[in-house]
């Protein structure tokens, strides 16, 4: 053992693995609503009890039906994403003429309605969920002990990360996308269906966010404010980035993660503020946010 | 040929429409007055704070198109200032003489107009640090940043010593005005609170209908136009929030005096979407929606106290029908009806 800055390297780099740990739910969570925002124009507020559904998809599955942690993380973001589908086609296509206000305030509502219904049938406690058998244990690095299911999250929510920034920006796919963010109407006019594509964007983000709440779920306890209390700090995290670019959401989001992780070793009494207070000065130095186009 | 509307109509509407608002605010008044006498006095006095609340918020939705995400933040921390002014008193600050020492000015406990102007004075003080951040951005990123500040806020609260953390601060004493009526006695108490609440809604009536509230409006309707015709509108929108915060701290310090507490509930983000809630069920834009809905608000929650949980599930389902079937709101479609 050896010490940084008189910190013990264990236990800076043990924060900062808890750093990068928060800052892919940051950037899975950031990307799925700056995609979401970038077709819909609504901020989805909801994304936070999306996330926690994913969560409570796999709790529900393993206790119930005995499906294990590897078929969760395919059928939750599924079945969570057809949720989504059904809400965009439900509620939200009736919100597109109006004032965006209207979106964040829809799905505020939707996200209290799936707070609470959680709350009621499953308690407000947190309900534990087991690490898989396959990425149980860890590594010994030598300086720090790295368990192996938090390097998974790790690297699998950067796999998800750079293959939805490759689908947006290199594919022909993306390219759709990307003109009906610009002008829906002139792609509508060259015969692609720009209302399906929005339809099913709704469902890809929010399947993220499910994705994301999977991969928590044996992290942290699975509770029906897990989604809550996160979706505020990763709208401060899109403030910061500004949601013109995939790539800045998914850097923004690991960034303030780790810069998280070393304010927890070096000043822990600000840990929880770090973020927002990084929002202020971003607002002050650059209005736009570091990746963000002047609206 | 034109229809034209016989001239003796035209030159004098009813006398009913041309001053609804001034009749509408004269049966509120005089309801609220004498209301005391057919249901629990204590309810109405909290209803009026969070009538007031939002009414302070809807000055910002309604008057600029600014939503805040993040009114908590001023009602809260009002409250919790008028708290420990009107219990302890004693204020300390850091302060940067070369070194951080802490500056301590021992009050005695104060009395409740003092505390709720020091409560009032400190939400406009948070809400000039917090507007001149918000106002940088538009739209929905006006909406984030005010959530995430408040946030920020809840934060502290939960850290700082003298908030009492989870227990919040408890057993506020009331106190005696200008050292003088004794607010122990509920009558008194209430008509302080009926003054506060009818002082504060006027307050917002004169601004919306002011100069300076027609300039508002015009940044709420087009907000390069305003620019090009010369009017400082980040200026005026700062003003603007300034003023709501103070609203909502003065609605929040007088919770606190009234209930003889301040609370993690009152800063924390629930506590934002509520007001909300209260101003888009009565009709974000119209000067009595926000008091309607807040009253309706409140008196769903006091009946339903029984369902527990459920209640957040009811808040939603009001959410979603009220933005996609009733968006005009309860006080919003009587006008409509009103106005054929």
């Amino acid at each position: 053992m050896f010490e940084i800055f008189g910190i013990p390297s264990g236990a800076l780099f043990g924060q900062l693995l808890i750093g990068l740990i928060n800052g892919s739910f940051y950037a899975l969570l950031s990307l799925g609503l700056a995609v979401i925002f970038g077709m819909l124009n609504i901020i989805n507020f909801s994304h936070g009890a999306q996330y926690m559904m994913g969560a409570f998809a796999a709790y529900l599955m393993l206790k119930y039906s005995g499906l294990g942690y590897w078929p969760a993380l395919i059928i939750a973001p599924l079945v969570v994403g057809l949720t989504g589908v059904i809400v965009e086609r439900v509620f939200l296509q009736w919100l597109y003429k109006l004032d965006h206000l209207y979106g964040l305030l829809l799905t505020f509502g939707l996200a209290l309605i799936i707070e609470g219904v959680a709350r009621n049938q499953l308690g407000s406690a947190g309900l534990p969920y087991v690490v898989p058998d396959a990425l149980r244990g860890g590594q010994n690095l030598g300086f720090m002990f790295l368990p192996n299911y938090r390097a998974w999250v790790i690297f699998a929510s950067l796999a998800v990360c750079i293959s939805t920034w490759f689908v947006i920006e290199r594919t022909r796919l993306g390219a759709y996308l990307r003109a009906a963010t610009e002008n829906p109407t002139l792609v509508r006019a060259f015969g692609i269906n720009v209302p399906v594509m929005i339809t099913l964007t709704y469902g890809f983000g929010v399947a993220l966010a499910a994705f994301a709440g999977v991969m928590a779920a044996p992290i942290y306890n699975v509770s029906p404010q897990m989604g809550s209390e996160l979706i505020i700090v990763v709208f401060a995290v899109v403030v910061i980035g500004g949601m013109g670019s995939i790539l800045g959401a998914i850097i923004t989001g690991f960034g303030l993660g780790i810069i998280e992780g070393l304010t927890k070793v070096f000043f822990p009494e600000a840990s929880n503020t770090v973020i927002f207070v990084i929002m202020a000065i971003v607002l002050l130095v650059r209005p736009a946010g570091l990746f963000g186009r002047r609206a | 040929m034109e229809r034209v509307a016989p001239p003796s109509q035209a030159a004098k509407p009813s006398f009913l429409r041309a001053n609804a608002e001034t009749i509408a605010f004269a049966v509120m008044a005089v309801g609220l007055a004498i209301a005391p006498f057919f249901t629990y006095p204590l309810f109405l006095m909290q209803a009026m704070c969070f009538a007031l609340f939002a009414c302070a918020f809807n000055l910002l939705i309604g008057y600029v198109g600014l939503l805040s995400f993040g009114h908590a933040l001023y009602f809260g921390w009002a409250s919790y200032l008028a708290a420990h002014l009107a219990k302890v008193g004693v204020i300390s600050f850091p302060i940067w003489f070369g070194s951080w020492r802490w500056i301590v000015i021992p009050f005695p406990p104060l009395s409740p107009e003092l505390a709720i102007l020091g409560g009032t004075l400190f939400a406009a003080l948070l809400g000039l640090l917090a507007g001149l951040l918000a106002i940088r951005r538009q739209g929905i990123y006006f909406a984030m940043i005010t959530l995430a500040l408040a946030q920020m806020m809840f934060f502290f609260a939960l850290q700082a010593k003298f908030t009492g953390g989870e227990d919040g601060i408890q057993a506020v004493p009331r106190g005696h005005l200008f050292g003088l009526i004794d607010l122990k006695n509920e009558a008194a108490m209430y008509i302080v609170v009926l003054f506060i609440f009818l002082g504060g809604f006027l307050l917002i009536y004169r601004i919306i209908h002011s100069p300076f509230g027609e300039v508002l409006k015009a940044i709420r309707e087009n907000e390069p136009r305003a620019i090009s015709l010369g009017y400082k509108t980040d200026r005026y929108k700062l003003i603007a929030f300034v003023l709501s915060a103070a609203l909502a701290g003065l609605a929040g310090s007088t919770k606190a005096i009234v209930l003889q507490l301040a609370s993690l509930t009152d800063v924390n983000w629930p506590m934002s979407g509520e007001v909300v809630l209260m101003s888009l069920v009565g009709g974000l834009g119209t000067i009595f929606g926000p008091v309607v809905g807040s009253f309706v608000i409140l008196l769903m929650q006091y009946k339903l106290s029984v369902v527990g949980e459920w209640v957040l599930v009811i808040q939603g389902i009001i959410f979603v029908s009220c933005v996609l079937l009733f968006r005009r709101g309860i006080v919003g479609e009587i006008a409509a009806r009103f106005k054929g």
